[in-house]
């Protein structure tokens, strides 16, 4: 049974002062972090998973639209990511994710999540199929022991990458054509969640079509020495077609307005919750569609039919409009102006939608089958005042704005 | 072909209790033994040509009352001889102590004062294993989910802890999690009699008398009966075979269809649900109920950990069950004679463990991976009471030996040879010219018990018998209370709650569990 010898073999192991120099530098540095700080006009950090990582970098409402009108470069380097390979890499993945990862062919992404027993989410992340027992699963938290831990009767090996390798999104309607211009052959072939390696100085870079954005864009995986030269030649090219670097901020509105989620802002992960009525099942939080009851064994996969089959689901998360056009972040959900029947998490004025938008966790009746009479209370500070607005909420699907071009074959060569 | 309801896995005597307690509420089980005769570890076995022994099982002190009756093992020729077993204290300086009756209503060769206080403590374990003799026979507690017959049984189980007193129940209490050796010194002076009750705390665990919580092995045995009587012990006429003889008899009266040779390589699941096993011949046979009497690990291991949740799959592995006791068998020219030790007692339970101490320093090797120099063990000469055993005028030695580390350091075919040369010392040592009288030796280390009796880590409890892995956590959550994860597949073994010994609990419980969930 092959399992990762890299993480838990002591006897191979360096002294453990000499492992333990994280601690030294409170913010690492992503691979990518001289050209980042070279942009970092507004000094605007915060910390994404032990990286330091830009909120923005000149100006985010510009880097806002920069996704929405040029080719904007993320730094995606902090997201954890996982190496899973071997002869039992498909079923290893199949049982630890809730989506059918037999129906994943090699080339392509998808967005999964996985559960503990109780079936309550760990985290959701995309795992990417780069050959028939090669995967890379990309997340927000660390799961080292619990990934390992399920390796117990696969012919698998389970590494963490996150270190190894840097990631790069690069979204935006003229983002192909930064790619196209920087010399990627056949780039422009992909399909929405479809993935190539094309070749980048010594080695492979990963190019898939997928983002966090709701747009048409890319995200680029490449091993960690080959950041920089990465995005030098992509910059190079990308000068005419607008080509900027952005941060998490301007990123966050877009991925609001595509109605994606993000684990620990709009739910609480499962190794993380304190408290035991804020762990959620896969129903709980819209991942309900990724459940597959008829695929083989999955983690949590009792407990969520039975919760399915009792109707024991606690809570639904919504996409809400609301009315006027103050963001409604963090605020409470009232059904009637009088029952608190849930928590904003996430709320914009959309630019793109022209609507004021939101994301928000209800309890069940409300948001299932109670969907009328939903308001929310929000508190905007004007001058040292609180003006206390209460205002009229509609549910609505997700994504708040679909573009065409996301999904457009061929992409727009622009 | 027929089909069964239940499919057994295990002819041990608790597969044995499961399946018949089924077939006789109207299932049709087939009972899958992977050796060539049913019994398991409580088999009697021809170890040397005319020699017969108990195989890992040797002393009978815990047979529930309620397996004997609803199994008839009476009508179906099990005899209990009235008189119960001595336990005798062996000493190389002194004359050996006797503790008579159900384990020592009365004391041969202690001092008045002594005895006096060995009453009173006697009296008072008896008291408190009492209190946990309910919860040792009932299902475990199920804190989530528990039916009003469970909740008003724990709720008993509960007053009778009332009905203790203030006192006692604040005494009980505090006893609950101790050391055994720690109670002892609270009571007792003579160390032939605290080596004794320490070794029988720590018997077949890994545990030494001052690790804490080992009075708990002393309360389970003690919670244990035979014939009615608390504390009692004997040697079963036949060996141990007899009880499973008189099992199999029932078993075939109720129905029960049993295949022998008949190695389950996998449990099959469909869809989450147990719907049937595949032999190692590639033989499938499906039922609606799969009940399992093998190492809970051993089980799971056949069910594969793609049909288990990650957790849940790290729960089991996590299971302590590293063995630590080996077995003795000795093929003897002549009843071999222990010193001070009076003929008829020669035919009780003879102890080596000369005092607290002596017991803790046996153990403390073996949790570095090194077999005791000084071994400590529980000797039976069953050929003396059941001549059948052995040829005539020769005798059969059989002896549970302690402490014998499953993963041995240095491996246990260098360490095994070495281990039987300190085990001959000490038994030498108690009984002169026993070595001159020895035809054949067989000497089992947990290795060997794991090779030949399929129970990993060569442990007869199928995991350690401590607080941490009872009750709700036996052997797992989220498998304690029989059920496990994968619908239709039950546990019946001494894995689950309560534990090991030949009592049968396992299996009556996990069977009517069973039945009561198709209700």
């Amino acid at each position: 049974m092959a399992k990762t010898a890299r993480k838990t073999n002591a006897s191979t192991r360096p002294p453990r002062a000499a492992l333990q120099g994280h601690f030294r530098t409170l913010r690492l540095p992503s691979p990518l972090q001289p050209r980042i700080d070279a942009l970092a006009k507004t000094e605007d950090w915060y910390t994404w998973a032990g990286y330091k990582a830009p909120l923005s970098l000149w100006d985010e409402e510009l880097e806002y639209f920069t996704i929405r009108s040029q080719a904007a470069a993320f730094d995606i380097s902090p997201m954890v990511k996982y190496r899973i390979e071997g002869a039992d890499a498909e079923a290893f993945c199949n049982r630890v994710t809730l989506r059918d990862v037999s129906k994943l062919k090699p080339g392509r992404v998808h967005y999964t999540a996985w559960c503990d027993d109780a079936g309550h989410v760990l985290d959701d992340g995309t795992l990417f199929r780069l050959a028939p027992t090669h995967f890379r699963l990309c997340c927000q938290e660390r799961h080292l022991p619990w990934l390992l831990d399920s390796t117990i009767g696969f012919d698998v090996m389970v590494e963490e990458e996150t270190e190894a390798v840097a990631g790069l999104a690069l979204q935006g309607p003229t983002s192909l054509a930064v790619l196209r211009d920087a010399g990627f052959a056949g780039v422009e072939k992909l399909k929405i969640f479809d993935l190539a390696e094309f070749p980048h100085e010594s080695g492979m870079v990963a190019i898939s079509r997928t983002g966090f954005t709701g747009d048409l864009g890319y995200e680029l995986f490449v091993p960690a020495k080959l950041a920089l030269s990465l995005w030098d030649r992509l910059f190079e090219v990308g000068r005419l077609h607008g080509i900027r670097a952005i941060g998490y901020t301007a990123l966050n509105r877009a991925r609001i307005e595509a109605g994606l989620i993000v684990a620990n802002a709009d739910f609480v992960t499962a190794e993380h919750a304190i408290r035991g009525d804020r762990l959620r099942l896969p129903d709980e939080i819209g991942l309900g569609f990724m459940v597959d009851a008829e695929k083989p064994h999955f983690n949590g996969r009792r407990t969520i039919l039975a919760a399915r089959a009792n109707r024991s689901m606690k809570h639904v998360l919504v996409g809400l409009e609301i009315e006027g056009n103050i963001p409604a972040e963090h605020a409470i959900v009232y059904h009637r102006q009088k029952r608190e029947v849930g928590l904003v998490s996430a709320a914009i004025w959309s630019p793109m939608a022209k609507r004021n938008i939101a994301i928000a966790s209800l309890s069940r009746p409300y948001g299932d089958t109670v969907t009328d009479d939903l308001w929310v209370e929000i508190y905007a500070m004007r001058e040292l005042k609180y003006e206390r607005l209460m205002k009229r909420a509609r549910i609505v699907p997700r994504p708040f704005i679909k573009l065409e071009r996301r999904t457009a074959n061929p992409p727009a060569n622009v | 072909m027929t089909s069964f309801d239940v499919i057994v896995i295990g002819g041990g005597h608790n597969g044995l209790v499961a399946a018949t307690t089924l077939g006789r509420a109207g299932r049709k089980v087939l009972v899958l033994e992977a050796a060539g005769e049913i019994g398991g570890a409580a088999r009697t076995e021809e170890f040397f040509p005319g020699f017969r022994v108990s195989s890992i099982a040797h002393v009978l002190n815990r047979l529930h009352p309620e397996v004997v009756k609803i199994l008839e093992l009476e009508k179906h020729g099990l005899a209990f001889e009235r008189q119960a077993t001595p336990s005798v204290a062996l000493s190389t300086t002194d004359d050996p102590l006797v503790l008579r009756g159900a384990y020592g209503e009365s004391l041969d060769g202690a001092t008045d004062s002594e005895a006096a206080a060995w009453r009173e403590l006697r009296a008072l374990l008896f008291r408190y294993a009492g209190i946990l003799k309910p919860f040792l026979a009932r299902r475990p507690p199920d804190l989530a989910d528990m039916s009003l017959s469970e909740t008003s049984a724990l709720a008993m189980a509960g007053l009778s802890l009332k009905r203790l007193g203030k006192e006692d129940m604040r005494d009980f209490l505090r006893m609950l999690l101790m050391n055994v050796a720690d109670v002892l010194d609270e009571h007792l002076e003579d160390d032939r009699l605290k080596g004794l009750l320490a070794f029988d705390a720590v018997l077949g665990s890994h545990l030494g008398p001052r690790s804490p919580t080992s009075l708990l092995g002393l309360y389970y045995r003690l919670a244990g009966e035979i014939g009615g009587v608390p504390g009692a012990q004997l040697l079963p006429k036949g060996g141990m075979g007899a009880i499973i003889a008189a099992m199999g008899a029932s078993a075939s009266a109720a129905g029960i269809v049993v295949r022998s040779n008949a190695e389950v390589a996998k449990i099959l699941v469909e869809k989450g649900r147990a719907v049937g096993v595949a032999l190692q011949n590639d033989e499938q046979i499906r039922a609606k109920t799969i009940v399992s009497a093998i190492n809970p690990s051993s089980t799971f291991s056949l069910v594969g950990s793609r049909e288990l949740d990650t957790g849940f799959v790290r729960k089991v592995k996590n299971i302590r069950m590293m063995g630590d006791a080996a077995k003795l068998h000795l093929a003897l020219d002549r009843p071999p004679e222990f010193l001070g030790v009076r003929t008829e007692d020669h035919r009780g339970r003879l102890v080596i463990a000369p005092s607290t101490d002596h017991v803790e320093r046996a153990f403390n090797p073996s949790k570095y991976g090194e077999f005791s120099p000084e071994p400590v063990m529980e000797i039976t000469l069953p050929s003396l009471a059941d001549p059948s055993l052995a040829p005539d005028g020769a005798c059969v030695l059989s002896a549970v030996v302690q402490y014998a580390p499953y993963a041995l350091g240095e491996g246990w075919e260098a360490g095994k040879p070495k281990f039987l040369n300190a085990i001959m010392a000490q038994l030498e040592a108690h009984a002169p010219g026993i070595a001159k009288s020895i035809r054949h030796t067989e000497l089992l280390t947990p290795l060997d018990i794991e090779q030949r009796y399929r129970m990993p880590g060569g442990h007869w409890h199928h995991g350690e018998l401590q607080a941490d892995q009872m009750l709700m956590s036996r052997p797992v959550s989220g498998a304690a209370g029989y059920s496990t994860p994968v619908d239709g597949l039950y546990l019946c073994g001494a894995g689950s709650h309560p534990g090991g010994g030949v009592s049968g609990v396992p299996g009556l419980n996990a069977a009517r569990h069973i039945i009561a969930m198709k209700a």
